[in-house]
């Protein structure tokens, strides 16, 4: 991926996308294969996780941030501690400069006036810009977004879609696994095609989905649009 | 049954040695232990003052320490542990009416009798006949377990035995109709069976029981100062006067000493007993009887607190690093987790406190009564806090645990900011309960030793023969010392569950 775009994954269900997602930041590990984002390397050739992989995985994740499908906020926590929780234990942030970035972020997802608050009192779309806003305080090179709009109503959706796009016109790069084709389509700069575990096909959106070259592509999109 | 003691002359000189040498001597503490609760008119808390320990026996083992030149220390152990408390080595000596018997005289050393009685049967007020052991035949007796009385009901097999370990439960059950008749010491039979005006002790004397100062086995040089001690006592009259204080002088006393003198002292211990005893005329009376129980019962309570409150904190912290050993530790040690669990809760908490108390002195370890209580309570419920965690710690869903690490948190952090948070605001309602049933379970340890809350009651229904209005005091201290956790709870639930209190206010 070069810096600054907006990859979209796409697929059936089951066929890995988001298990392919969640190997990228270590979550889920990998048997064997190479991860390298923002000059960090991890190649894993099977065996057991080590203490030396999981210190090198730690080094990558300060790069990477992660927005799930079920949000997965801290409940106990009000949304500004939600934000802010991870710069100041993990990034030692003195206090009041992450309560100040975390403020301006929440202001910027729309939620500024949300931040006492705890997320069980917010509406979904709401909470999945918190969660944005708390991945985006560790200040990541890379998104990764998990189905972010599954568990969304359209026009809740659509709240978190756009501020997905405003971070792509600010230069972010973003990795989303989605099932959603038109924001595919019109936001992407370019997407693949997952099926059976693997990459199928790597295009341009406007060609991948009027002209897909593979079959199982073009069977996916007919079910799918 | 009976260990006459003929050994007069060298006890003399023994006496006189020890007299002299008492003067110079340093003196340490001779520490002695009994039972004082419900033991009248052994060793018992006086009626009048609960704060004053009394009773014959108790003025014999002053009167040896008197003779002895050593100040004393006394020791309460439950009836039960004397025995096992005398080979401990927690004290010097027990008096509190052992028998002595050929099966007592296995385990411990006895000095020579210092008291001689015969067993008695009392009856109800109402009833006819029962005065010969003949006479039990087929009827339900009761009396105290491992006695001499118990010996001889055993020797009739159609006598129906119910054997106690408090004699106020056998004269209270006699009274209520459940046994026919009791069948026990002199001693037990004048203090509780005459007084009461519903019973009535009847026939001839039977038998004969001699009470001897129990030593720990090996314990030669103060078993023979102490006979040396009861020698002086029989022979310059000491002893004639306290038991004709208490009303315990006896024809075997007579023939056991020699002394056939009559003098001229009046009862006044059993007088004293009787009077502060009598059923209490009018609210009045009653209430300004409560009244004195107050200190009584705030040292029960205080004892129960501490004992309960530092057993609540060694559960909890135990508990919560059994529970993150079983959930997240590596393999070898979720298991010990395991089985240590699965042994805490698959055992009586009874024989844990028994057990660390008594047996780990063995192994080199001696604990004190409160540590050895809190320790095998905290141990106990830390097993059950651990499984409580460990539920708390599952219910929090997968992804927040992902979330945290995406967030580049290590896995303590997710525990300690994610994971533990959300798991104790799960875990705090089954907490609550769990403290207060550790807070009723701790009367479990007044079987080493400690007087707490429980054992109060035990020591004043018994001197009082109220089981209702003092059980109602007991029960309202233990409510109020529930109280706070209750109220505790309440407020940390409210506290954790702010958030879902506005949920639905979008």
């Amino acid at each position: 991926m070069a810096r600054g775009e907006l990859v979209s994954i796409i697929g059936p269900s089951g066929c890995g996308k988001s298990t392919f997602l969640r190997c990228l930041n270590f979550i889920e590990i990998p048997d064997s294969g190479t991860v390298d984002i923002a000059g960090v390397t991890i190649t894993r050739t099977g065996g057991r996780w080590t203490r030396r992989e999981e210190d090198a995985a730690h080094r990558l994740r300060a790069h990477v941030g992660m927005v799930f499908q079920s949000f997965n906020l801290f409940p106990h926590r009000t949304v500004l501690d939600n934000v802010m929780l991870a710069p100041v234990q993990v990034k030692r942030m003195p206090a009041e400069a992450a309560r100040a970035e975390a403020l301006a972020l929440l202001d910027k997802v729309g939620l500024a006036a949300m931040a006492a608050r705890y997320p069980d009192t917010l509406s979904g779309g709401q909470q999945q810009r918190a969660a944005i806003a708390r991945a985006l305080a560790m200040r990541p090179d890379v998104m990764l977004y998990d189905e972010p709009t599954s568990a969304l109503d359209p026009e809740l959706a659509e709240e978190v879609l756009s501020v997905m796009r405003t971070l792509d016109h600010e230069g972010m790069t973003q990795l989303v696994v989605t099932h959603d084709m038109r924001f595919a389509r019109a936001a992407s700069d370019r997407v693949v095609f997952m099926d059976g575990g693997e990459i199928v096909e790597v295009d341009d959106p406007d060609r991948l989905f009027v002209d897909p070259q593979d079959p199982r592509t073009r069977k996916f999109l007919r079910s799918v649009l | 049954m009976i260990a006459r003691c003929r050994a007069w002359l060298p006890g003399l000189l023994l006496a006189l040695a020890t007299m002299v040498l008492s003067a110079t001597a340093h003196a340490a503490p001779l520490s002695w232990a009994s039972d004082a609760e419900a033991n009248v008119p052994f060793v018992f808390h006086d009626p009048a003052d609960q704060s004053r320990l009394t009773g014959y026996e108790y003025e014999i083992a002053q009167a040896i320490a008197r003779r002895l030149g050593r100040p004393t220390r006394f020791v309460q152990n439950d009836w039960d542990g004397l025995i096992p408390g005398l080979q401990r080595g927690l004290y010097d000596m027990v008096i509190d009416g052992i028998e002595i018997t050929p099966e007592h005289e296995q385990g411990v050393l006895f000095s020579r009798p210092y008291y001689m009685t015969t067993e008695r049967i009392t009856v109800r007020r109402d009833q006819q006949g029962l005065d010969t052991l003949a006479a039990l035949h087929g009827h339900v007796v009761g009396t105290l377990k491992d006695t001499t009385a118990e010996r001889m009901l055993q020797a009739d097999p159609s006598i129906r035995i119910r054997a106690y370990e408090e004699e106020t439960n056998a004269y209270t059950d006699l009274k209520n109709g459940r046994l026919d008749a009791v069948l026990l010491d002199g001693t037990i039979a004048l203090y509780y069976g005459t007084p009461d005006p519903d019973l009535k002790l009847v026939g001839a004397p039977i038998g004969q029981v001699a009470y001897g100062v129990a030593f720990a086995q090996g314990n030669i040089a103060l078993r023979d100062q102490v006979n040396a001690a009861l020698d002086g006592m029989m022979r310059d009259g000491e002893l004639h006067r306290i038991l004709a204080r208490w009303k315990l002088w006896t024809p075997a006393m007579e023939a056991l000493t020699g002394d056939a003198s009559t003098p001229d002292i009046a009862p006044e211990a059993w007088d004293h007993y009787r009077a502060a005893t009598a059923p209490t005329a009018g609210w009045r009376a009653r209430f300004d009887r409560y009244v004195g129980f107050l200190p009584l019962l705030l040292h029960g309570a205080l004892l129960t607190f501490a004992v309960s409150a530092c057993a609540m904190v060694l559960a909890v912290g135990l508990g919560l690093a059994l529970a993150l050993m079983r959930r997240y530790g590596p393999r070898w040690l979720g298991a010990l987790a395991t089985l240590y669990v699965e042994i805490v809760r698959g055992t009586p908490l009874l024989i844990q406190i028994l057990f660390i108390f008594y047996a780990l002195p063995g192994i080199g370890l001696r604990l004190s009564p409160f540590v050895a209580g809190v320790l095998a309570l905290g141990m106990n419920y830390a097993a059950y806090e651990a499984e409580n965690y460990r539920a708390g710690l599952q219910s929090v869903a997968r992804g927040q645990i992902e979330a945290a690490v995406a967030l580049n948190m290590t896995h303590f952090q997710a525990l300690r900011f994610v994971v533990v948070p959300q798991a104790v605001r799960m875990v705090i309602p089954v907490m609550t309960n769990d403290f207060i049933s550790l807070l009723k379970d701790s009367s479990l340890v007044s079987v080493i030793t400690l007087t707490e809350l429980s054992q109060t009651y035990v020591r004043l229904s018994s001197t009082y023969y109220d089981y209702f209005g003092t059980g109602l005091l007991i029960g309202i201290a233990y409510l109020l010392l529930g109280l706070p956790f209750v109220r505790l709870a309440r407020m940390a639930e409210a506290r954790f569950h702010t958030g879902r209190q506005r949920r639905g206010h979008i």
